[in-house]
């Protein structure tokens, strides 16, 4: 399914936040498991992901250290408290945005459906 | 496999001519590319698919290095060549003639302005000389949308006229204070409004400001250096016309200084736009050499001012002495700041501005602690208030970005925030320059 990309490029931080409150990764193992966490359904063009990863870095939400794995330099990036931070902030502003969606979704599928819901 | 490294490695050579993108980029990008080949291989695809697939999923290279210049504006800064296609050396040829058309015109605004007058009114008015010109130059290259040139030329014609009906009271041998007071004000008002010519309406943006403030510093260094030239040339010219003993004086003050200083001042803003890699790898080598210097000098002030009689003299002078001393430590600051990337980690040149900061805070409040309570019992002029206010404008700023710095020491916070406050303060310069240019004269009865 093609995504829209504003919607693409709004969820991506709280998306790269989110998984990285899980653990320290590398930039090729954030877009993995966005792939798995959506089923492949999201499929960020690759070289995007570091100008994000930047950028998220600059406002001091994650921290990156470079680690030599293998005979190659490999970046790692991790979440800050300040990131856990934000992460809660977005989380809880996606959480407003989700459930008027739902609202919404369930007077589309009609009046008896919503009840269904309620 | 060898076959496969080759391909890598020619794709990391194009990676790498991209100007946006640093090694570390590229090392980073390289990495992810190995790892979507060693996935696709794993599923059965051979090594050629395995990498076109992979490139593919890289996404379009101008595309992602836009993201990346638009993320480091730092580097975007030291690009010739924002990104491919956006200027061609036809269009700079063509820039530098209507910066030189526009110089002319300036000169001869000028040189109008010098038939008009005396003096003090001259200072007054220079910069609606000069100014208005740059800024028809940014407006023509940025194209910002009329609202803005509107609002742009609205204020400035206002300010122009505000100023010059203002009805200034000079004394007999002297011009009125706040005559001069405004006149050494209003360039900087000019001068943050041209900032929002050279953003081309997008002042608001944090980028846009910093790209000012760099274009600034750059500015400053580039004249210096045309005008080092110039006093060389000059000096030539003087002694060889000296020997076959024709004055050159005359023409050299009525002709050639109304057109040679604009002229100057036009061809170093287009050699910053034009080249602005060269001299920015000066200025991060200038505050390192200065930093340290102005440290020692502040820090023996500081000495000075402890141990010495009480301030002998508590004038406008000192005041302005304070003034200019805490100018030269934002300067170098900023200019330190400008070219930094935010993204490296605390070194030590950072605690040594730290230090910086601190010790001329320190020696301000010393000297501003001595010299308010008498200024209160002898009653606040013009002068005083301006130098004053000016000393108080610059302590916030240099307050806050101390706290910022500290912070980030700590590594409780990011650089960026140091950036961000001190383009976020410009606003707050425009403000207090516009009360002096405005608001002091009728406050203080054109005296």
């Amino acid at each position: 399914m093609h995504i829209d990309k504003d919607l693409v490029a709004a969820s991506a931080t709280p998306l790269v936040l989110g998984i990285l409150a899980d653990g320290d990764l590398h930039g090729y193992a954030i877009l993995k498991r966005v792939a798995e966490l959506s089923d492949g359904q999201m499929q960020w063009t690759d070289g995007m992901l570091y100008p994000l990863l930047h950028r998220l870095e600059r406002n001091g939400w994650v921290s990156a250290r470079w680690d030599a794995e293998a005979g190659r330099r490999r970046k790692h990036y991790a979440l800050t408290a300040a990131g856990r931070d934000t992460l809660g902030q977005r989380q809880a502003q996606w959480d407003v945005v989700a459930d008027a969606l739902r609202q919404v979704w369930s007077t589309l599928q009609g009046p008896d459906a919503a009840g269904a819901w309620a | 496999m060898s076959d496969l490294e080759d391909q890598i490695g020619q794709w990391r050579d194009w990676v790498l001519r991209r100007r946006a993108i640093t090694a570390d980029d590229a090392a980073e990008l390289e990495d992810n590319l190995r790892g979507r080949v060693a996935d696709l291989r794993a599923g059965g695809l051979d090594d050629d698919e395995a990498f076109l697939v992979a490139v593919r999923r890289m996404g379009n290279l101008d595309d992602v290095s836009r993201e990346f210049a638009r993320e480091h504006s730092e580097r975007l800064w030291k690009q010739l060549v924002l990104v491919p296609q956006a200027t061609t050396n036809d269009r700079r040829w063509r820039d530098l003639g209507v910066l030189v058309a526009l110089a002319v015109c300036a000169g001869i605004a000028v040189k109008a302005l010098l038939a008009l007058g005396d003096g003090a009114r001259f200072g007054l008015d220079v910069g609606f000389a000069v100014l208005p010109f740059l800024a028809a130059y940014f407006a023509w290259s940025r194209r910002p949308s009329r609202l803005v040139v509107a609002t742009l030329v609205g204020l400035t014609a206002a300010v122009a006229l505000a100023v010059n009906l203002y009805p200034f009271v000079d004394v007999p041998d002297a011009p009125a204070t706040t005559l001069v007071l405004a006149a050494a004000h209003l360039p900087v008002l000019l001068w943050l409004l041209l900032g929002v010519a050279y953003a081309g309406g997008r002042w608001r943006e944090h980028e846009q400001r910093m790209d000012f403030v760099r274009f600034t510093g750059e500015l400053v260094v580039y004249f210096a250096l045309i005008a080092l030239g110039g006093g060389v040339l000059l000096a030539l010219l003087f002694a060889t016309f000296g020997a076959v003993d024709i004055d050159v004086s005359t023409f050299v003050q009525t002709w050639l200084m109304p057109f040679a200083v604009p002229g100057a001042f036009f061809v170093a803003a287009w050699l910053v736009e034009a080249k602005k890699s060269v001299v920015e790898n000066m200025a991060p080598v200038l505050t390192r050499v200065f930093t340290p210097l102005t440290i020692v000098l502040l820090a023996a002030t500081f000495v000075a001012l402890l141990a010495g009689a009480p301030l002998a003299t508590v004038d406008r002078d000192l005041l302005t002495l304070m003034d200019a001393m805490l100018l030269l430590v934002l300067g170098l600051l900023l200019y330190s700041i400008s070219a930094r990337d935010p993204l490296a980690p605390a070194r030590l040149f950072d605690r040594l501005q730290l230090v910086l900061v601190v010790v001329a805070l320190a020696v301000n409040v010393l000297a501003l602690t001595a010299m308010v309570t008498r200024i209160a019992d002898a009653g606040w002029t013009a002068n005083k208030l301006a130098a004053f206010g000016l000393d108080v404008v610059l302590c916030v700023h240099l307050v806050g970005t101390g706290w910022l710095l500290w912070r980030f020491l700590r590594g409780r916070g990011t650089f960026d925030a140091v950036e961000r406050w001190q383009t976020r303060y410009l606003p707050v310069y425009a403000a207090w320059a516009a009360v002096v240019v405005l608001v002091f004269p009728p406050a203080f009865s054109w005296a």
